[in-house]
């Protein structure tokens, strides 16, 4: 229970794939303005995420490996995924409308996303079971709110303060995305500590 | 022949996924309702929201929603009549013209007639302004002159002069965007017939008006007295036409002791140059995700 309480954390704050990893940068800087959109673009990477890891994993371990063909571990997995969101938008769309009003326009936007086709490759060079993979994406999705609310928040008030023109726009964000990455740093030593190890 | 099979197995899944979404589009898919379909490619595709609705996909399913026609085929003011008629003639409705509407300042308030009560260096928007105490103007609802309303509009209908939004009624479409942009609320969307407008928005007393403003509205009430129609009255300090009364007889405008009335010239040729809406580009949301 502890391993999986300890991956949990160190996805979410220690190993942040936004603000530590640099992944999935895009939508952190393009859908980040709104706090509404920020939160709704969070919970279809979270969903994205668990769902591409339970489905890419047996295929590595059931097909690839087996096979020897590991170096089409790429190719294959944005493939499953790209499919897999495609379907999952299509069910979606059928049987759950109101979840698809909310989720869907930012279904197609993740579906070749570098966060979550990283997750699913570093499951796997993680060398995780089956059970802590989940919850490794879990913890990278959560962790991926995380850092969107957090910088819409910084965001909203980047927006009401007048800058010189050379910093107007992106420029300030990315300065101000590197300040909140730094503050993650912090986090490095947090589970040790948490935990007691 | 060792690549026979990693070719055969990427192969073998993007079938595998084709013919699962292929199945699944067949058994699961939702249909896009046809008329919506059509009525989308007919409008502009501004998403400006002057028909009410959240953008066209929006107004385009409520009306194919909409079997009894209890909205109207005509809201699209952007579009004008040509969008109205198609529209109209998807949905098998007769068409009644498009509800042309343009905007109109209730607010007179240039530099020449009333002052600035402070300095402003801060950020250069009015809603930044308008947070800083109660703006800069030293009539509370007078316009700010730092024309958010110019920068939202696509049409180029706006422009500030001596510090005052001054909106160009033939470019106008009447989407609402300004009048949404504005912080004292001066911007009205008004009917196309309309010729009378009451270009002062006060809620001061008519003493401290004078004081600060030499056209704004005084609350005399003689514009109230004067209309036969009982369209023009006076609330909060300052008159207020009743577009669905005015018959554009214009006498207000004469009586009124200010001239804050003003009123448009007759129209000399009714068919009305509608300006084109700048293409509009992706936003920088939309453009960064993919």
């Amino acid at each position: 229970m502890q391993d999986m309480l300890i991956i949990l954390f160190s996805a979410i704050l220690v190993n942040n794939f936004v603000l530590v990893k640099f992944l999935g940068i895009c939508p952190f800087l393009g859908v980040s303005k709104k706090l509404d959109s920020a939160v709704g673009m969070s919970f279809a990477v979270i969903f994205v995420m668990v769902l591409a890891t339970a489905v890419t994993y047996p295929i590595h371990m059931g097909l690839l490996v087996p096979l020897q063909i590991g170096y089409l571990q790429t190719i294959i997995f944005i493939l499953v995924i790209a499919a897999l969101v495609q379907l999952v938008e299509i069910a979606l769309k059928k049987y759950v409308p109101a979840l698809h009003q909310s989720l869907g326009v930012y279904l197609p936007l993740i579906t070749t996303n570098c966060a979550v086709l990283g997750v699913t490759i570093l499951n796997i060079d993680e060398s995780y079971t089956y059970i802590q993979s989940l919850v490794n994406s879990f913890g990278a999705g959560v962790g991926f709110l995380l850092a969107m609310v957090l910088f819409s928040g910084i965001r909203q008030r980047i927006e009401n303060n007048n800058f010189p023109a050379a910093f107007k726009g992106i420029p300030s964000v990315l300065i101000a995305a590197s300040i909140v990455s730094l503050a993650f740093m912090g986090f490095s030593g947090v589970i040790d500590g948490l935990f007691g190890l | 022949m060792s690549y026979i099979i990693p070719v055969g197995i990427v192969t073998g899944i993007g079938l595998l996924a084709g013919a699962i979404l292929t199945v699944a589009d067949k058994f699961m898919g939702v249909k896009m309702d046809e008329t919506a379909a059509k009525v989308l490619a007919a409008l502009p595709g501004a998403n400006c929201g002057a028909c009410g609705f959240a953008g066209c996909q929006d107004y385009a399913n409520t009306l194919a929603k909409d079997e009894e026609h209890v909205i109207k085929a005509n809201l699209c003011t952007p579009g004008g009549d040509s969008v109205a008629m198609e529209v109209s003639s998807i949905l098998g409705v007769e068409f009644e013209g498009a509800s042309s509407q343009f905007a109109i300042m209730k607010c007179s308030g240039s530099q020449d007639r009333t002052n600035y009560a402070m300095d402003y260096k801060g950020h250069q928007t009015c809603k930044a302004n308008k947070l800083f105490y109660r703006g800069r103007g030293a009539c509370e609802m007078a316009c700010l002159g730092f024309g958010d309303c110019v920068n939202v509009c696509e049409y180029g209908a706006i422009r500030i002069e001596n510090g005052l939004a001054v909106i160009n009624k033939n470019r106008c479409v009447g989407c609402g965007l300004c009048a949404k942009a504005c912080p004292n609320a001066l911007i009205e969307i008004v009917p196309e017939k309309t010729r009378v407008v009451v270009g002062c928005s006060s809620i001061d007393t008519g003493k401290d008006t004078r004081q600060i403003c030499s056209i704004g509205c005084i609350a005399c009430k003689l514009c109230e007295k004067t209309c036969k129609f009982d369209a023009i009255h006076v609330i909060d300090n300052h008159a207020v036409i009743d577009y669905t009364k005015c018959k554009n007889c214009t006498l207000c405008a004469k009586k009124c002791p200010t001239n804050v009335i003003h009123v448009f010239p007759k129209p000399v040729n009714a068919a009305k140059q509608k300006a084109k809406p700048v293409v509009a580009e992706p936003s920088q949301e939309e453009a960064s995700v993919q």
